[in-house]
């Protein structure tokens, strides 16, 4: 090991060796100031290009400007669902109200809402009064509808009305001597459980908001309107004005906003709600289990028509996830490829023997061929989407037509420029035992080529469905437009996770096919 | 090997023993000849099928809609053959009534009191920067993680089994749908447009890379870990100065692809000169309309040109094998 290293040493170049080798091979030591610079030149290059662009997009801007607290909310609405119930107590009696096409049907009661019955004072406006009173409540200052402009009209002429010029508390007497109280029987008070340790408690003059050890009670006043925290706010509620609402964050559990009149509920739960059958559905919250008899044995649940008919319209019409459409979507986006990639591929085959100037010996023709291939690529598949659309309406129709006029042109190029590297020695020896023209170019050509077409096209068939979702978009027809109204709501961030999953899938399957296919015609070594 | 059973007609044998070639290359030639038949039966049938289904779920049926395929070409007559070049370079039209439509000054984006860019130019340079930006986003990430996956520099096979995934998740995930994502966060505009073709980028480029990488002559490599380097010094002196080109080569095959998507991008709502387009087509701005599409199709040969050109001068006629 030591005299290795011994030798070894001896082997290296001492420094007059060094400078002898220098002066023999000058350039190889001192490289131009180019290269020996060209990574520092690289990165000073692309510092400065990274300047101009932040300064042209105003990038520090935008970026400090966006929405940021609302992209949390959208990525948890991919893969969850909000219940949004109000909890009312205007009148004094607690309601506990569900929105029209709310997630948990018709007539929900769910768990994490609990009620409790007791004796309720109803206060109720006397109609005779309600002249009298409003002008009243709208010289609140904490009135939250009360405009500058009223409040100007309240303050700046007190000769209008003598009861505008009351205090809060003179405006409150004559307010309750408006006010006929009665009792009776009704909820008084509700509780809404969003985790173990976070609750809301409502009751109609006091709200109590309970998250791990932290606690708050604020009073509620539907007819001040007014809400006000008794002692400081904790950080996950918050009070943008004084006396006006406050929004309360129980994180991914929900949200809930804590109005003068009403508690807004949003509270979220994991997963996607509905997705089998909607509400309205007769398989709708039945259990896996019991769907399944009923599919099977049960008693029919409409007379003469099958319980799986019945099952299978409930699913593709689900009126949340769509999902007939959706897949009738999908397919028009497979098809736009498929169909656009195969009459591109048959179109630009022949034209191809025409461009390449080895197999057409007539250089005019050539040109024409491969400058109208250029074109047809050039021409954006934007641009033919758009007139195809104007042309065929919106539908798959114009989608084929754009992915088939650029890739006639790309196929276009591409085939006759393998055709002009092709082996001519086949070519030869077909033509040398006589055969027609056609035949030289069936037996001495097309062999050489055919597996490198199909290679090609089944490439582009795979990335043309990628294209196809996004053309779909500007009305071309596929599912890209579904997509996009989705998208565009900022209310369905679900379906589109869920198409996302389906394109997803789609492309995977085809790129493993694609794949498969090509390393069979061509070997293993393409990928 | 060839039994010599006689009288076997799975192997050609006839009863005397003997190879019989002409029987063997009539049947292989009418089972091939079945399979081609087959093949183009299920092809055909599937091309019908979508033909049908693609008709009957288009807004208008195709007979009834041909008449109408050059219709747009009647949209887009100038009035007179100047306009074109008043609307491409934002010059006061003789036919201005009011209307938008031949109100081409209006888009003139001012550099100072007197100097303007043209509205039209400055949103084409606005998607070729877009596509420039997300380009060199997409190849130093690319560059980053592509030996990460390549199975001749990572020997650690759950790290390349996941940078893979990754990659492959990133290139498969539509590109519109994260447009649309960041487009409801920054509002319109076209940080949106880069920030999704940077990440269908980083994907694609990501794959090329490591393929490259895989191909590369490691005796360079085995050089520097013989001499002690370590993995960084091994992959930056041993593996890119070979693949360098490759990747160059690559990344400016993605520049001509990424000015096309920032362009359709554009048209969803994300800036540029896409959205132009889309607007004046919908509003039948004959002028404009010619105006975006010649300094559109100009921009886009003249940047697949400078590629191919630089592209020949990096790599050599290998820029232009299929696969690239």
């Amino acid at each position: 090991m030591n005299a290795s290293a011994m030798n070894l040493s001896a082997k290296m170049l001492s420094p007059a060796d060094v400078l002898a080798i220098k002066e023999r091979h000058p350039a190889a030591f001192e490289r131009s100031l180019v290269k020996r610079f060209s990574v520092v030149l690289c990165v000073a290059v692309v510092a400065l290009y990274a300047v101009y662009v932040s300064w042209f997009f105003a990038i520090g801007k935008v970026v400090s400007e966006g929405n940021w607290d609302i992209a949390g909310t959208y990525l948890a609405d991919w893969v969850s669902y909000e219940v949004r119930p109000d909890i009312d107590f205007r009148t004094g009696e607690i309601v506990v109200e569900f929105p029209k096409f709310s997630p948990l049907g018709s007539n929900p009661d769910p768990e994490w809402i609990t009620t409790k019955s007791g004796t309720v004072t109803v206060k109720e406006k006397s109609n005779d009064d309600m002249t009298q009173s409003k002008p009243v409540s709208s010289g609140s200052f904490m009135a939250p509808d009360a405009s500058s402009g009223g409040a100007e009209l309240s303050f700046m002429a007190p000769s209008s009305t003598a009861t505008n010029m009351g205090s809060n508390e003179a405006s409150s007497k004559a307010r309750d001597s408006n006010l006929v109280s009665t009792q009776k029987e009704g909820i008084n008070q509700a509780e809404i459980v969003f985790s173990k340790t976070a609750q809301i408690i409502v009751t109609p003059s006091v709200v109590t908001l309970v998250n791990g050890a932290e606690s708050v009670v604020l009073d509620v006043d539907p007819l001040d309107e007014t809400v006000e925290a008794r002692g400081a706010l904790p950080e996950w509620a918050l009070q943008k004005r004084e006396g006006e609402k406050i929004f309360v964050n129980y994180g991914f559990a929900g949200r809930a906003e804590v109005r003068a009149k009403e508690v807004k509920i949003m509270r979220r739960f994991f997963g996607w709600e509905n997705f089998f059958f909607d509400t309205n559905s007769h398989y709708w919250g039945k259990p896996f289990s019991e769907v399944a008899s009923l599919a099977i044995s049960g008693e029919r649940i409409f007379e003469g028509r099958s319980n799986v008919s019945l099952m299978l319209d409930n699913f593709l019409n689900n009126a949340e996830w769509q999902h007939g459409d959706v897949y009738i979507k999908l397919l028009q986006t497979i098809v736009m490829a498929f169909v656009g990639t195969l009459f591109a591929v048959v179109i630009a085959f022949p034209l191809s023997f025409v461009a390449a100037r080895n197999i057409t010996p007539n250089r005019f023709l050539n040109q024409i061929f491969k400058r109208f291939f250029d074109f047809l690529r050039s021409v954006d598949m934007l641009i033919w989407a758009l007139f195809f659309t104007r042309a065929f309406g919106p539908g798959p129709l114009a989608g084929i037509s754009a992915i088939f006029f650029t890739d006639t042109g790309t196929f276009g190029k591409l085939y006759s420029e393998a055709l002009e590297n092709i082996d001519d020695k086949q070519r030869e020896g077909v033509r040398s035992v006589g055969a027609s023209p056609a035949a030289v170019q069936r037996f001495g050509v097309v062999p050489q080529v055919l597996p490198v077409f199909a290679s090609q096209a089944l490439y582009f068939w795979e990335s043309n469905t990628r294209s196809a979702t996004i053309i779909g978009a500007v009305g071309a027809g596929g599912i890209g437009l579904k997509l996009w109204e989705a998208m565009r709501t900022n209310q369905d961030w679900e379906n589109v996770f869920y198409m996302v999953i389906l394109i997803l899938i789609v492309i995977f399957v085809f790129d493993s096919a694609s794949n498969a296919l090509r390393s069979r015609l061509i070997g293993k070594q393409q990928s | 090997m060839l039994t010599t059973q006689p009288n076997n007609p799975a192997l050609h044998i006839d009863a005397e023993g003997n190879y019989d070639l002409d029987s063997h290359f009539k049947q292989l030639r009418s089972q091939k000849r079945l399979y081609t038949f087959i093949g183009l039966a299920v092809l055909g049938a599937a091309l019908f099928f979508s033909l049908w289904f693609a008709n009957e779920t288009n807004s208008g049926k195709f007979l009834d809609r041909l008449p109408h395929l050059f219709d747009f070409v009647g949209d887009m007559v100038p009035r007179d053959g100047w306009e074109v070049w008043r609307a491409l370079f934002d010059l006061p039209s003789p036919y201005f009534d009011g209307s938008l439509q031949y109100n081409y000054p209006e888009g003139r984006v001012y550099i100072t009191q007197n100097i303007y860019v043209p509205e039209y130019i400055y949103k084409m340079v606005e998607t070729l920067n877009i596509a420039i930006l997300s380009t060199l986003i997409g190849f130093i990430f690319g560059f980053l993680l592509c030996f990460l996956a390549a199975s001749n520099l990572t020997t650690k096979r759950w790290l390349r089994f996941t940078v893979r995934r990754i990659l492959e998740v990133l290139r498969a995930f539509p590109e519109i749908v994260i447009a649309g994502f960041f487009l409801a966060i920054f509002s319109l505009g076209p940080i949106p447009a880069i920030i999704a073709v940077s990440i269908h980028t980083i994907g694609a480029l990501g794959k090329m890379f490591f393929e490259v990488v895989e191909n590369a002559d490691m005796k360079p490599d085995e050089g520097l870990r013989a001499a002690g380097g370590n993995w960084i010094e091994r992959v930056w002196f041993g593996i890119v100065p070979q693949i360098l080109p490759n990747f160059l080569s690559y990344a400016l095959l993605r520049l001509e692809i990424n000015v096309r998507a920032s362009t359709i991008l554009g048209a969803v709502g994300a800036g540029g000169i896409g959205e132009v387009l889309r607007l004046s087509i919908s509003r039948g701005h004959e002028a404009k309309t010619l105006a975006i599409i010649l300094i559109l199709f100009s921009t886009i040969v003249c940047v697949d040109q400078l590629s191919a050109y630089l592209r020949k001068r990096i790599v050599g006629n290998q820029a232009f094998e299929f696969g690239a």
